[in-house]
């Protein structure tokens, strides 16, 4: 199938979100598209697919002008999208979630699981994937799940698949049967559209990059003509002269110490320290325990053994607010359910874990809450209407800057940041980076798990590297390689 | 987003927030103008005052009944904690205890029914659902036990526990200046006092509320025990009204109670929600039973449009969202 998309525009009300966009898309080819959030990626994606109508433009699809009316006609002509947030049945089989809506069935309406089963089987075989047919949906990885959904597409006979990031919740393993997958789709003229923001998953896996900027077409290459700094430079449309800030900070005396930390479950025996204004990568696969040492750490879990020392001083942590009150922030890495309450306004999320501090026996000083919340909303540049405005109406890297300002406003000494910058655009994250070496100048000690290798390597002082719940390693700086780090997560030097 | 789109935007969101907010009121309104032009009886100052009266009960359910509500969870047990607790109170002053002993020790006892519930949600992790669903039956089972099935009477005539139900104050019964009491301390305490952010932090997001070092379980138990407080308040007045405690006394009160908060435009999924529209929505219930009884609308009926009214005020709020 080919693809013409030719000047398309789109406003929603007053706002443009797309000003005549060009691409094409040929069939067999796994074409990147990139920008920051808000570029109008995902716009162009669902004009596409009929979710939403254009205003001016053509759409050719194999020489024909062409419009689809929703996404279900799109996805029976043969275009499947899949989004990042997946729809699945988590309480029905892997077997039922693939025929959800399109079982075999006889005249009298009875299913034939059987004749599904081989179709199933067939299917799987030949993409590679070995999942059981009949296990529940909930007890697949997220990764597995999507590779259930592609093989769903892949039954209704798509011809172009569209993936929303599709590896933001994938462990590395995942990822290379994810691509392989891809690459066997591409062998069979399935067009693939691959929307990521991972600079070295793109150059790993696609033919061509189209990059999108407040809402046109910059360019479209082939992969091998370009590179990573020209992508990120159209992406933003300057140079990035330092895509990480190349600030020394200073560091202090020990600040923060962690011992003999088991749960008893996924991670034993940890061992670790941050000094004031150092900023400790965390990096290890995905399930290694990073997270969970973290939540072990801020009380959200139980620990079997561990003690906590702040400033040489041995210090209780039994629940989040413990924490709170002796100074840890925690970042999670799931903003939206763990990090803000979506409802909510800028300045409700940013006072709540302070919220003690503006009130007096128990009386709320809204004033003092809403200045106290303004000014740091004006501090951390976080783009809003107003801070009355609840935060689901922000952009992902807003959204993040305001978990950020409820734990600067906490007065963090030690911030825990899980994953700071996932999802978030590349703008944005860079004036997190920054963010977190002024926190750093201040004195604060960052402990941050990232997934993000060259974010690890181009922000931390020190990493610590986790395999399967062990400390595998640790490297200063100065001996900071991606080779290094991948040969200590994935068990090796032993 | 331009800044221009960005008023616009700002403009709209003000708009329909003054909707949500004015909508039960302006509801109210019509609904009362409505019934005064069908029946002229209905706007006499004691019909209104009456009204109030029969709302005090609801009200006061509702009112606990907004806080659970918030939270995200349900409260079925309230008209179970109004019959025990009054049962209990009626029954020690017919024992002869003191009557303002027997009425705080109601209260307390209403309370802790209240954090019985809250306990199993908190800490037992049983959906709000099921848990106040069993202590429903296990509440109005245990009235049962305790009163015999039969009515408790003899509660003597003393003047503090014939007060709370019919006495007047300045004109006005006591158990609307009870409500209106129980509404300024609740209003304060929701809208005005930490334990109230608390609690609309809880239902907006529990996880993220937790993270940020909120106690989620005490707030919970102390929730679901201002509803079992304030039930026992209505039992209380209740009691004191028939002069007698009665062993079914407040069946389906909770739904009373539930369908004046939806109609105050608080959010079943928690997270959202005003006092003052639970007091609207209270009034709203209260005018359509004595109005409907006014026109002469037959009981049976009465029954099919307070329901429609709910699907009515459901779907308008659903529409400004």
């Amino acid at each position: 199938m080919k693809i013409q998309m030719k000047d398309i525009v789109k406003s929603f009300g007053s706002n443009k979100v797309l000003l005549g966009v060009n691409i094409d898309i040929k069939s067999g080819e796994v074409h990147a598209l990139m920008g920051e959030n808000g570029a109008g990626k995902s716009t162009l994606m669902n004009i596409l697919t009929g979710l939403h109508k254009y205003d001016s433009g053509t759409v050719i699809i194999n020489g024909e002008e062409r419009t689809f009316e929703n996404p279900k006609r799109a996805e029976e002509e043969g275009i499947s999208f899949i989004h990042q947030e997946m729809i699945t049945w988590p309480d029905l089989t892997v077997l039922e979630n693939l025929f959800m809506g399109r079982e075999k069935k006889t005249s009298w309406g009875w299913i034939k699981t059987k004749e599904m089963r081989e179709i199933a089987r067939e299917l799987f075989k030949e993409l590679g994937v070995n999942i059981e047919l009949d296990r529940g949906m909930r007890t697949l990885s997220v990764g597995q799940q999507q590779l259930v959904e592609i093989a769903k597409s892949l039954m209704s006979n798509a011809e172009v698949i569209i993936m929303d990031e599709p590896t933001a919740a994938l462990t590395d393993r995942e990822i290379k049967v994810l691509f392989t997958t891809i690459e066997k789709l591409a062998a069979k003229n399935v067009a693939i559209i691959y929307i990521s923001h991972r600079m070295e998953e793109i150059f790993a896996i696609s033919d061509r990059i189209t990059v999108m900027r407040d809402g046109i077409s910059v360019d479209t290459k082939p992969t091998n003509e370009t590179d990573k700094d020209e992508v990120v430079r159209k992406m933003v449309g300057r140079d990035l002269e330092d895509y990480y800030p190349n600030i020394e900070t200073e560091n202090g005396n020990v600040l923060f110490e962690v011992k003999d930390l088991s749960d008893g479950k996924v991670y034993e025996n940890i061992n670790f320290h941050v000094h004031q204004g150092e900023i400790l990568g965390f990096s290890g696969l995905m399930g290694a325990g990073r997270t969970e040492i973290m939540r072990g750490i801020f009380g959200i879990d139980k620990l079997t053994s561990g003690q906590l020392f702040l400033d040489d001083e041995k210090i209780d942590v039994k629940s989040p607010s413990d924490a709170i009150r002796q100074g840890i922030g925690f970042l999670t890495e799931n903003r939206k359910e763990e990090g803000l309450i979506l409802d909510d306004s800028l300045i409700g999320n940013i006072s709540l874990p302070s919220i003690e501090e503006f009130s007096r026996s128990g009386w709320i000083n809204t004033k003092e809450e809403k200045d106290f919340a303004e000014l740091l909303i004006k501090r951390l540049t976080v783009k809003t209407v107003s801070g009355d405005v609840p935060v689901k109406t922000l952009s992902g890297g807003n959204q993040q800057k305001v978990v950020l300002a409820k734990w600067i406003g906490a007065g963090s000494r030690v911030l825990i940041l899980d994953e700071p910058t996932r999802g978030v655009d590349v703008g944005a994250k860079r004036e997190i980076y920054m963010l977190m070496k002024e926190l750093a100048e201040r004195g604060v000690g960052i402990i941050m798990v990232s997934s993000d290798l060259p974010e690890i390597i181009g922000i931390s002082d020190r990493v610590i590297v986790i395999h399967e719940g062990h400390i595998a390693g640790e490297m200063d700086k100065a001996d900071l390689s991606e080779e290094k780090i991948m040969t200590l997560a994935t068990g090796g030097y032993k | 987003m331009n800044t221009e789109a960005g008023s616009i935007e700002k403009k709209k969101e003000k708009r329909s927030e003054m909707i949500r907010k004015l909508g039960p009121f302006f509801a109210l309104i019509v609904l009362m103008v409505f019934v005064t032009i069908m029946n002229p009886n209905f706007i006499q100052m004691g019909n209104i005052l009456n009204l109030l009266r029969q709302v005090s009960i609801n009200g006061l359910i509702a009112f606990g009944m907004t806080f659970v509500i918030i939270t995200g969870g349900i409260d079925l047990s309230v008209g179970s904690t109004l019959a025990l607790s009054g049962a209990l109170g009626a029954g020690m002053i017919a024992g002869g205890w003191s009557p303002v002993v027997a009425t705080l020790a109601a209260l307390v006892i209403g309370a802790l029914l209240g954090a019985v519930n809250g306990t199993l949600i908190a800490k037992g992790n049983t959906a709000p659902f099921i848990a106040t669903l069993a202590t429903m039956t296990i509440y109005r089972g245990l009235t049962l036990v305790y009163t015999n099935g039969n009515p408790i009477t003899g509660i003597g005539d003393s003047f503090f526990f014939q007060f709370i139900g019919k006495g007047y104050l300045f004109g006005i019964p006591f158990p609307v200046i009870l409500m209106a009491i129980a509404f300024g301390i609740l209003y304060v305490v929701l809208h005005k006092m930490t334990f109230g952010r608390k609690t609309f932090a809880i239902g907006g997001n529990e996880n993220a509320a937790y993270i940020a070092g909120i106690k989620s379980d005490w707030i919970k138990i102390a929730v679901y025990s201002i509803s079992g407080l304030m039930a026992s308040l209505a039992g209380l007045i209740l009691t004191s009204r028939l002069n007698s405690a009665q062993p079914t006394a407040g069946t389906t009160y909770e739904l009373d109670a539930i369908a004046a908060v939806v109609l105050g435009g608080t959010s079943l999924s928690g997270g959202r929600g005003r006092l003052f529209g639970t007091l609207i929505g209270a009034l709203i219930i209260g005018t359509l039973n004595n109005g409907l009884n006014l026109i002469g609308v037959s009981s049976f009926y009465q029954q099919v449009v307070k329901g429609i009214v709910i699907i009515i005020a459901v779907l308008l709020d659903r529409k400004n969202d």
